[in-house]
């Protein structure tokens, strides 16, 4: 594994960091030519880096080339929202960097253009295993928080409806079930996404948790939050709450709301959790999941919601599902009826060559065939341009 | 006569002493019809190994060997071989002139069909000199007298080719003191001889001879053959070292490509078919591509979510560097992931034979690619007679003995 100092030689030595390490002979011409094919304005690293870290900034001129995301960012926006591979890629790297591909960008583009007078559109993410949905979704998410919007972000709805240890009897209703495990762990990282819009955003109903606290009207919600977090018990019940207020004030044009779920076919789909009967349970017997599907529905404005189909995680799907009517199901179908289907597809030739580029800056393909075209080809070959594929393979080179 | 046969009377010696075994024996015609003939002919023409079995010590009790096989039951034998080979011919309606010997093995297998999977148990019909072993002729005279001047060395056959070949070495090497220094060296004939040609095998070496052989002698009798090719030889000692050559066929001419097919736009493609343990596959590899591959209808990458099998699928384009050239559309059936991976392996390398080169396709054929590498069973010896004699070896090797031989899955 590449530790720290692999950082400091590349940016130290940008322009020669072939040399250093056995590099072919395609790679000097690739900076020669470089700046006739970008914009103008920015003098951009490499043919497969770009200096914009602005994603309002990212047009098809960009497509193909690798943005990083600051720290910083990093750290308050996605706290939870990252695959753990690309976790431990930017811990291997030293930097989070995410490539500009088209159904992103055309995700950007509809949310660029959202008329907030309008429902809520849902737009659906979906495509087969490995081909970057997780991260076109981060993309967006990315946009929305530099743009100052309220980010509701589910990491994996899957881990709501399996493998459960705490299922307690939800206190606001006998017939569902709470998580307080799950949801205290959400709250705490929506708390780090949204500090500045905790304190700005007042409920509008009093709120009786039990016989000695409750919330009064018109107190931040934040504090919602904080009895979530520390009141595991009522945790599930404090999910609930933001979800019911962001939808009722999203409309009121104080802050523009996306609500962003990754694997949403966990919510219409089965789940693994029993009662102590042995029976199963349904997802709408869950609190959370319950909470979650109001919020799917189209009956807000002033915000948007993007969805991810995954059947990575998903229970009782065949593995080669990836449409939406096959990981929705009919009920789930419906009840997203109408969105806006994004497909996402492996790798291009020109966003696989700027991967491999990637990776060659990088250092992290050491073998000495691999900036070779026959190594190139190879890869191709192997991984037939699947992003997930060419990332487990590229792991062992 | 029977005074100095009966001294040597319980040797176990299974070759040289037989002479005196026939005469201890109830001798019949056999012996006496031999020793006349072989005393007419001069030293052994007609070798033949005899056979015997360990003799007991006693004397008095018989020994059980078999009889040699004399000429004339030989050629008893082939006559009997030539009229039924023409009967054989007859009954299947057959010209019973050009009746071959693969016509033979074909009517035999038909009219006495078998089960048997040991094939040297079938029923077979072929030439004696094939089914009776050969046999060394009489190598001693009434008197007790051997006929070679060798014979004391034990193995007379290969003294005595050793001795010719050193004398031919002499000879080459007092011709070439002889003559002025003109480059005489038919160095191009002996090229063309070593090419495309082996030396005989040990094995084979002695059946030839008809005398067992020790590795040393075959080591050695090899080095002098090649002596006597590095000095100047002229045909004579061509023809002798070309009687222990053996050619070897090359193998290329055995493969067969698969034609080049055309489809309804004209675009050309070809099939090839490949097997691997249980697994069958069939790939249509079309000559110009974008790298798709289609395994049953999907994608090989959903196909075969393993990296091994991908890997096997590359292999053959990669050695032709022919990666994201072609198109290929391939059904497997059978056997499990990685047989299926194999089994398509060699289906497409059998189809990329038909658009490339010939040295290519030779390349392949060295490398292994068109080849199915059958793995069969060998039989190895049990488990527990190879137990060494540690302190849990010997509580096993007391106990009983495990059921059954071990079949042990060797490459071959």
């Amino acid at each position: 594994m590449l530790k720290g100092a692999t950082r400091f030689i590349s940016r130290n030595y940008k322009l020669n960091p072939r040399c250093f390490f056995h590099m072919g002979t395609q790679a000097p011409q690739s900076i020669d030519v470089q700046p006739d094919n970008q914009v103008p304005v920015e003098r951009p690293r490499t043919i497969s880096r770009t200096n914009e870290t602005d994603p309002a900034q990212h047009g098809e001129q960009h497509e193909g080339q690798h943005y990083s995301v600051p720290l910083q960012d990093l750290k308050t926006v996605f706290p939870h929202g990252l695959p753990p591979r690309f976790v431990m890629q930017v811990k291997t790297f030293g930097e989070a960097c995410l490539m500009v591909r088209k159904p992103a960008l055309e995700l950007l583009h509809y949310l660029k253009n959202t008329n907030f007078a309008y429902p809520a559109v849902r737009y659906v993410l979906y495509g087969e295993r490995g081909t970057g949905k997780t991260l076109s979704l981060c993309h967006a998410i990315h946009f929305c928080a530099k743009h100052g919007w309220l980010i509701l972000h589910i990491p994996d709805a899957h881990l709501w409806v399996k493998n459960c240890r705490e299922l307690l009897q939800s206190t606001y209703n006998k017939q569902r079930f709470d998580q307080p495990l799950e949801a205290s762990t959400w709250l705490k990282n929506f708390k780090i996404t949204n500090e500045h819009f905790l304190s700005q955003i007042k409920v509008q109903e009093k709120y009786i948790w039990n016989k000695r606290e409750s919330t009064e009207k018109g107190s931040p919600l934040g504090e919602v939050v904080e009895q979530g977090i520390t009141r595991v018990k009522n945790a599930t019940d404090a999910v609930g709450i933001v979800l019911k207020e962001l939808k009722r004030q999203s409309s009121s044009g104080l802050f523009h709301l996306l609500v962003a779920v990754d694997g949403v076919n966990a919510l219409w789909g089965r789940t693994t959790l029993k009662r102590e009967d042995k029976s199963p349970i349904a997802p709408e017997e869950l609190a959370l999941i319950y909470n979650l599907r109001k919020m799917m529905w189209n009956d807000w404005h002033g915000g948007a919601i993007v969805l991810t189909l995954s059947q990575t995680g998903s229970l009782f799907k065949r593995s080669k599902a990836y449409l939406p009517h096959e990981l929705l199901g009919k009920e789930g179908f419906d009840a997203l009826d109408p969105f806006v289907p994004i497909l996402v597809s492996n790798y291009n030739l020109k966003e696989f060559e700027s991967c491999i580029h990637y990776y060659l800056e990088n250092s992290w393909l050491q073998h000495e065939k691999a900036p070779t075209e026959e190594g190139k080809k190879e890869l191709l070959f192997l991984s037939n341009a699947n992003p997930a594929q060419l990332e487990r393979l590229c792991a062992y080179l | 006569m029977a005074a100095p046969c009966a001294s040597l009377g319980a040797v176990v010696s299974c070759r040289l002493f037989l002479g005196s075994r026939v005469i201890l024996a109830r001798s019949k015609g056999p012996w006496g019809a031999s020793a006349a003939g072989l005393q007419a002919g001069a030293a052994p023409q007609l070798s033949r190994l005899i056979r015997t079995t360990v003799v007991t010590t006693k004397k008095n009790v018989p020994a059980s060997r078999h009889e040699p096989y004399t000429e004339d039951f030989i050629k008893k034998q082939v006559e009997e071989f030539n009229i039924g080979k023409r009967h054989l011919a007859n009954m299947m309606g057959e010209d019973p002139e050009t009746f071959t010997q693969e016509d033979v093995d074909r009517a035999i297998t038909y009219l006495f069909p078998s089960g048997l999977f040991e094939k040297r148990a079938r029923p077979v019909m072929k030439h004696p000199e094939q089914i009776f072993p050969r046999q060394r002729a009489m190598q001693w005279g009434e008197d007790g007298r051997p006929f070679h001047f060798l014979f004391y060395t034990g193995k007379q056959a290969y003294y005595s080719l050793m001795h010719d070949i050193y004398g031919k070495i002499l000879q080459a090497e007092s011709r070439e003191s002889q003559l002025p220094p003109k480059n005489l060296l038919p160095a191009n004939t002996e090229v063309i001889d070593l090419i495309g040609s082996r030396w005989l095998i040990k094995e084979e070496l002695e059946e030839m001879l008809v005398e067992k052989l020790s590795d040393q002698d075959y080591v050695q009798f090899i080095r002098l053959l090649e002596k006597l090719l590095r000095s100047a030889c002229g045909p004579g000692e061509q023809e002798l070292v070309r009687r222990f050559r053996r050619s070897v066929a090359a193998r290329s001419q055995q493969q067969q490509i698969p034609p080049v097919q055309h489809d309804a736009q004209g675009a050309p493609f070809s099939i090839g078919q490949g097997r691997r343990k249980t697994a069958q596959a069939e790939a249509v590899v079309t000559a110009q591509g974008s790298g798709r591959i289609q395994v049953n209808g999907e994608d090989y990458l959903h196909y075969f979510p393993v990296l091994q099998d991908r890997e096997q699928l590359m292999f053959p384009f990669h050695f032709l560097d022919r990666l994201g050239k072609h198109d290929v559309t391939c059904t497997v059936s059978g056997g499990g992931r990685s047989a299926q991976a194999g089994a398509l392996r060699l289906a497409m390398a059998r189809a990329l034979c038909s658009f490339i080169s010939k040295d290519e396709v030779e390349w392949m054929r060295q490398a292994g690619w068109t080849r199915s590498g059958l793995r069969r069973m060998r039989m190895c010896p049990p488990a527990w007679s190879r137990i060494q004699s540690s302190g849990i070896g010997t509580a096993l090797s007391t106990a009983q003995p495990l059921p059954g031989m071990q079949h042990q899955l060797c490459l071959l």
